[in-house]
């Protein structure tokens, strides 16, 4: 039995008898690229579960440990890790929570001082908590050392490649079922290169890109055009299907082709924030040259993965430059906190490559989004007359069927425009 | 019918009404019907459809279905659907060509199209109320019907000031008018005013309402009080303001035309499927059964039934008597009781928004059936209407709510330790340490109404509320409809009933949801043992069964429910006339009260800059009350002003423009007087002056300037504070200056307490937020730099290179102004903490208690915090903030992330109060401020840990001040208990 060790803060740490005893909890947010880090995890020796209870419970158990005022996301996540120590046969002594910590302006930054309180609230302040951050908090039984950060990287480009392409192809597939088929193929033969030690290099990665490309291009679709919708917002409503209702398959059921911008961006642009923040209001410039350093690295397995979606037939998203780019005139580089900038960004992105549709998920009262999702589609909608853009708030009692009847009026709105498309195409034709 | 083409049918299902019409070639309607569903949905649906089943049957039909509760038939029965916004602007384009806008007002839905260019619609979100629901909310509140408070408002000679964000607000805003005996008429037109500015402020969204507009939906069809307001608040003539003569079957209207999109089919086929889909349930989300037997139930009410005091017998009684009103919000209680605490008269009534006349008719019948047998010897009120009353028929005694119940309860157990009391409007939860009333939970603004809310509801089911509540008793699936404020509550309880629920099951869903409301949205527990060990529960809300059953449920324990819960407050203040031991009560007389009149006037006070809306009462023989006054100014009195830092500090800001010690020659800054400027502006002033600039401010904040940059403001859930600021800016622009300046700050200032010194994203980023949704700026050079002061070197060369950028400004100027800069900022920082000093020693002489007020450096412009200051000062406090005592504590770990400037004053400010015996805190707090959830838990836990009460102010752009008036009285009323109960730390 692991000995509970306190800092001299009194924080209690995870120890390295705990790596050997305990299992550490995984939220749920990104299933593809979560079920990746997990398996990278296990390779180091870490016992990871991931988690996917996803009752009125786990909502319940938030609304119980949180405040309600407080984010949805952090409700949501506690009340997963809460809900989930306790229904789901754990030893409660036995585990430890995992729980990224981004150290922004934004409330965001309190999830894991909120998800401590919650635990000493239900008397189990025994379970540590393990911060996932760069330098923030240390635990002698974690660390995200340089190789490891590496292979995440990499985890991170096959997740962002495979979710990419499978949402190019699930709306078209002839047979039901054949894409997340695909999905769970591919990380299982993913797991198994990791095992063996391969797959973690730029070369080999290259390599891999363009095998899933082509096992994806090769799926069976159906030849029609579909509205396309992006889906942009505040980092955890955006990917998880417990905090958006299952967006994407709502968007699939009514018809329509979901663009999900990836993780990759939003990584860089945390780096990058750094990066302007010395430039904007000064600070230390060895700092400056490691995030530059890894920012670039990041970088190039972007390009490495649009280098290849290029060569396909699927349609590639723009870099990370190109996205700094696209913002200037909305909002100054130094709009950092939550989703900052990139959530703009991503919105101008999606609007140059087509998308013209798009839903811009946020929790109710999310702080940043009053300024670059909610506030700036004004200015969006004077440039692009065509964009169509829905704000929708997410929290524990939005009803579904509000949220889905302001989706419906979206896609009304975003059908008409392609016929209207297809038919000035149509008479070019003729 | 015959006809060549398909007949088009258009089926609009609403939140509150269904409307079917039928097109023919020629877009002729055929056929319209309108009428309420009463959450019958479907049947409602094909009950209509059936009475033109003679006349179709066997007919080739394009039928689809719309709107907000159509999504759900739709689903069910495969009939096509479309989204009613895009069906509205199809009927639009065919019968009001060269539209440029429509705003649809709903059941609960609330729509602006803007036409012209691509098609741009706005719906109301999740935080909304300004409805048709809201106003038949407000027509109950009032008690009439949505016809009569139409007639009313078109008598209107003055407009209240209404919250317009949800109905909710709206509710608290009314209540005070209507109590301290506002015109009725006034009120109404006042409550159409609010609908009108909602849609407005929350759906326009940065784009302009001009040109030709179209009005649909129900509310406006039917309201031509509310027509008015609309057509008088956009300044528009007859020829701009199209009211079609079926707007309210608009939608179907436009579902009929676009139907040839789809397939035609059979009308029997159609019915068909929709009459089978009748009996469709989809998965209900459920909650655990209130009661599994009759006998189960019978036990319940035996135990609750077995508390309660003695009666007497009024008739036939001899002797003293003591008497108890609590003029509730909605509810008027009288306790008469004998001086044993036994029950000799109750009343419990609605006030029907006339206190006066209710307590009056009361009286009389008391004085009748007493004769001469009983003598009156204390009368106490309390309550919203307390003052009111107490004037009005001369009481004895006017105490606080919360001490009231204290009274009541202790009475029925002494060693009670926790009081809850849920009434109509208010929910109010209070611990009792030391004999005193302890940690006052008072339900925060999003939430409260929950009694009238279930009230509301049963109505528009069609129920009376006794009844309504009964039903849900022995329903083996009550609806989880979660816990939040009740306006969301609205749309689960749509969206159950979509589902398939009964009502029953609704009825049993909405008690629980209360219950769970109190429970984890104002109280915030996670366990029973949080509360305490004996709980007593009362108001009208628990005379619920299922209110109560569900909320031992909740607690896991049992709770005493006295069988008087709806007068405990009335009891309470009888038991606290009892208290004043005096020989006879000065209450009315019969013969002075058979000569008593009432007149209510509204007026607008002009004794200082808060024009208060004052209502004066007038009484027979000339006897005056005067309601809604901050400060003793209109009562003829002379004002006395105790010390009032956060007015010296707005005064100091405030003077902090012109040209200073230069010459004014480069130019005139406009700076806007908002969010962190109100911290900033002496660094900016020093700033800009020394480099021979104009400083010019923007006006003081009012509710005219929010108007004024109302339509501009992209996210109607931002805090109050922000939004003002689009009016601080547009009025810059009127003052004529030469360039805007208002940076962008990630960080403020590093004061050494805390992980990290930022701003919120909000105060932060607003300067982009501006740049991008005010038009008008484009006339202006308007700078919004990302700025540090943080760090005063690195903020010193890149002032430098941005002044010499865009005014060339010389390097050795701008250095000399940037030292100047901080300077200044620390010049004014110190003077604070001397001038706190002062007060405090001022305080210490004259042995007045003083108030530390924690909040955002803007939270003392008197439009954000309502003249909060003024009201904390008139109950003699001395009054400082919190930046002028944090200082004194070094940094400490916090059990959240310390990373806001402005939070970590507040932290070290709780801190230090704590160490200070003659110090109490009120924390204020804007509603939708994101932040503070983290930081209430906190300063509550860092006051409750060093003995302190802890009182919270959610402060939004209503200006009632009757809520904060309780809470600063029973902060009072509990200080004073503690000094007086032995062990208490006074």
């Amino acid at each position: 039995m692991a000995e509970l060790v306190y800092n001299e803060s009194g924080r209690l740490l995870f120890t390295k008898e705990m790596k050997e005893e305990y299992t550490i909890l995984m939220p749920q947010m990104l299933p593809i690229h979560f079920e990746l880090f997990r398996q990278l995890l296990q390779l180091e020796g870490y016992k990871v579960d991931q988690l996917n209870n996803e009752s009125r419970n786990v909502v319940d158990e938030g609304l119980k440990y949180v405040h309600n005022d407080t984010c949805y996301p952090a409700l949501l996540v506690i009340g997963q890790f809460m809900d989930a120590i306790k229904n789901s046969g754990y030893d409660p002594h036995k585990i430890a929570l995992f729980i990224t910590q981004t150290g922004g302006g934004c409330r965001a930054s309190n999830y894991i001082f909120l998800l401590r309180k919650a635990l000493k609230k239900a008397g189990m302040d025994y379970i540590p908590v393990i911060s996932v951050s760069f330098g923030m908090e240390s635990n002698p039984g974690f660390s995200l050392t340089i190789p490891l950060v590496q292979k995440l990287v990499y985890g991170m480009m096959y997740g962002d490649l495979i979710m990419n392409v499978a949402n190019q192809v699930r709306p078209y597939e002839k047979s039901r079922g054949d894409t997340d088929l695909l999905i769970k193929d591919w990380i299982s033969d993913l797991v198994d290169r990791f095992q063996h030690g391969k797959g973690l290099n730029r070369r080999s990665m290259r390599k891999i890109f363009d095998e899933i490309i082509q096992d994806f291009a090769a799926v069976p679709v159906r030849q029609e055009e579909k509205v396309r919708v992006g889906v942009v917002g505040e980092i955890y409503v955006k990917f998880s299907s417990l905090g958006n209702n299952h967006l994407e398959e709502f968007l699939l059921a009514e018809g329509a082709e979901p663009v999900v911008p990836g993780l990759t961006d939003f990584m860089i642009f945390k780096i990058y924030n750094r990066i302007v923040d010395v430039n904007i209001y000064g600070g230390s410039l060895v700092k400056k040259e490691a995030c530059d350093f890894f920012m670039h690295y990041i970088e190039a397995c972007q390009h490495d993965m649009i280098a290849a979606l290029k060569k396909s037939r699927f349609r590639a998203p723009g870099d990370f430059a190109q996205l700094r780019q696209l913002v200037q005139g909305y909002l100054g580089e130094g709009c950092k906190m939550g989703e900052g900038w990139l959530l703009t960004a991503e919105m101008l992105e999606l609007i140059h490559s087509g998308t013209n549709n798009i839903v811009c998920a946020q929790p109710f009262g999310c702080l940043p989004n009053h300024i670059v999702g909610k506030g700036m589609i004004r200015a969006l909608k004077d440039n692009y007359p065509d964009s169509n853009i829905v704000a929708i708030d997410y929290d524990p009692s939005a009803t579904k069927i509000n949220q889905e009847n302001r989706i419906k009026l979206m896609l009304a709105n975003g059908k008409s425009l392609l016929k209207k498309k297809q038919a000035a195409e149509a008479a070019v034709g003729v | 019918m015959k006809h060549t083409m398909s007949l088009r049918i258009g089926i609009d299902i609403g939140s509150t009404t269904v409307k079917v019409v039928v097109l023919d070639e020629d877009n002729q309607l055929l056929f319209r019907s309108y009428e309420r569903h009463f959450s019958k949905v479907r049947e409602k649906t094909c009950e209509i459809l059936g009475r033109i089943h003679d006349q179709l049957t066997g007919q080739q039909v394009h039928m689809v279905i719309t709107g907000s509760a159509g999504l759900g038939v739709s689903k069910a029965s495969g009939v096509d659907f479309v989204q009613e916004v895009y069906a509205t602007a199809a009927a639009v384009d065919t019968f009001v060509p060269g539209t440029d806008a429509v705003i649809e007002l709903g059941g609960e839905d609330a729509k602006i199209i803007f036409f012209g260019g691509a098609l741009e619609e706005r719906m109301n979100g999740s935080c909304a109320g300004g409805t048709g629901a809201f106003i038949d909310q407000m027509a109950t509140l009032m008690n009439v019907s949505a016809g009569e408070l139409d007639a009313l408002s078109l008598k209107h000679e003055k407009i209240y000031p209404i919250a317009s964000r949800c109905g909710v607000f709206a509710k608290s805003d009314i209540q005070p008018i209507l109590n301290q005996g506002g015109r009725k008429e006034d009120v109404a037109a006042s409550i159409f005013q609010a609908v009108v500015d909602q849609t407005i402020a929350g759906l326009t969204q940065g784009r302009e309402l001009r040109g030709k507009i179209v009005f649909l939906g129900g509310p406006l069809h039917f309201l031509m009080g509310l027509r008015e307001r609309f057509v008088e608040t956009l300044h528009l003539d007859s020829a701009h303001a199209i009211f079609p003569e079926d707007g309210d079957c608009f939608a179907a209207i436009g579902a009929a035309l676009c139907s040839t999109d789809y397939a035609e089919a059979l009308f029997d086929d159609q019915l068909r499927l929709l009459e089978e889909s009748k009996g469709a349930v989809s998965s209900v989300d459920t909650a655990p059964v209130l009661f599994e037997s009759q006998e189960e139930y019978d036990a319940f009410c035996a135990r609750h039934n077995a508390q309660h005091p003695p009666e007497y017998d009024l008739s036939t009684y001899e002797g003293d008597a003591y008497l108890g009103i609590d003029a509730g919000s909605t509810t008027t209680k009288l306790a008469l009781i004998a001086p044993d605490g036994g029950l000799l008269y109750t009343y419990y009534h609605s006030n029907q928004g006339n206190p006066v006349n209710i307590v009056r008719e009361q009286l009389e019948e008391l004085y009748e059936r007493m004769g001469d047998r009983v003598t009156i010897r204390g009368s106490a009120v309390t309550g919203y209407g307390e003052a009111l009353i107490k004037n009005a028929f001369r009481c004895d005694l006017g105490l606080v709510e919360t001490v009231a119940h204290y009274n009541a309860a202790a009475h029925f157990n002494p060693d009670v330790d926790f009081i809850i009391d849920i009434g109509g409007q208010d929910m109010k939860c209070f611990k009792i340490r030391h004999q005193a009333v302890d940690s006052i939970m008072l339900n925060e603004a999003c939430s409260s109404g929950c009694g009238s809310f279930i009230e509301t509801f049963a109505r528009a089911l069609g129920y009376e509320i006794a009844d309504f509540a009964k039903l849900g008793l022995f329903t083996k699936k009550p609806v989880n409809l979660g816990s939040r404020c009740t306006v969301f509550m609205n749309s689960s309880v749509k969206q159950a009933q979509k589902d398939g629920a009964s009502v029953e099951d609704i009825s049993a869903g909405l008690s629980i949801s209360i219950v769970k409301n109190a429970i984890y949205k104002v109280l915030r527990m996670s366990s029973a043992d949080e509360l305490g060990q004996h709980i007593v529960v009362q108001g009208g809300t628990f005379h619920n069964d299922a209110v109560l059953r569900a909320f031992e449920q909740e607690l896991g324990r049992e709770v005493i429910r006295p069988t008087i819960a709806g007068i405990m407050g009335a009891f309470g203040a009888a038991l606290a006339a009892k208290k004043l031991k005096l020989e006879r009560s000065s209450l009315l007389s019969a013969e002075e009260l058979a000569g008593f009149t009432h007149s209510a006037r509204p007026v607008t006070c002009n004794g200082c800059t808060n024009h208060c809306s004052l209502t004066v009462n007038t009484f027979d023989g000339g006897r005056r009350f005067i309601s809604g006054n901050r400060c003793s100014k209109p009562l003829g009195g002379t004002k006395v002003e105790y010390p009032d830092l956060m007015k010296y500090k707005y005064q100091k800001l405030r003077a902090m423009e012109g040209v200073g010690e230069g010459t004014g020659a480069r130019g005139r800054i406009g700076i806007p007087f908002g969010l962190n400027m109100y911290e900033n502006l002496p660094f900016w002033y020093a700033f800009f002056t020394k480099l021979n600039f104009e400083v010019v401010l923007s006006p003081q904040s009012s509710r005219k300037l929010y108007l004024k940059g109302q339509r501009t403001i992209p996210s109607d859930t931002v805090c109050y504070p922000a939004k003002l600021l689009h009016g601080h800016v547009l009025s810059l622009l009127e003052q004529g200056v030469d360039a805007i300046f208002y940076p962008c700050m990630s960080y403020n200032f590093d004061e050494g307490t805390s992980d990290n010194n930022y701003n919120c994203p909000v105060v932060a980023y607003y300067p982009d937020l501006i740049a991008t949704n005010i038009p008008q700026l484009a006339q202006v050079r308007y700078l919004h730099p990302y700025f540090g002061l943080h760090r005063p070197r690195d903020f010193e060369k890149r002032a430098v290179k941005y002044f010499k950028d865009e005014f060339n400004v010389p390097k050795k100027e701008t250095v000399a102004a940037v030292r100047a800069a901080y300077a200044a900022y620390e010049a004014y920082r110190d003077d604070l903490r001397t001038k706190a000093e002062e007060y405090i020693t001022f305080a210490r002489k004259e042995g007045m208690p003083i108030m530390v007020m924690a909040g955002r450096p803007y939270h003392m412009d008197p439009e954000i915090n309502h003249g909060i200051n003024e009201l904390v000062t008139s109950f003699r406090f001395v009054l400082i903030t919190e930046d002028s005592v944090a200082w004194h504590m070094d940094k400490e770990s916090r059990t959240v992330l310390n990373q806001w400037t402005y939070h970590s004053r507040m932290y070290n400010a709780a801190r230090y109060v704590c160490t200070q015996k003659d110090m109490e805190m009120i924390q204020l707090v804007s509603f939708g401020c994101g932040v503070d959830a983290i930081t209430t838990d906190e300063v509550r836990e860092i006051l409750e840990a060093g003995d302190k009460l802890y009182t919270q102010l959610k402060i939004d752009d209503i200006s009632n001040l009757g809520a904060v008036t309780i809470r600063v009285r029973s902060l009072l009323a509990a200080i004073e208990a503690r000094q007086a109960a032995p062990g208490g730390n006074g």
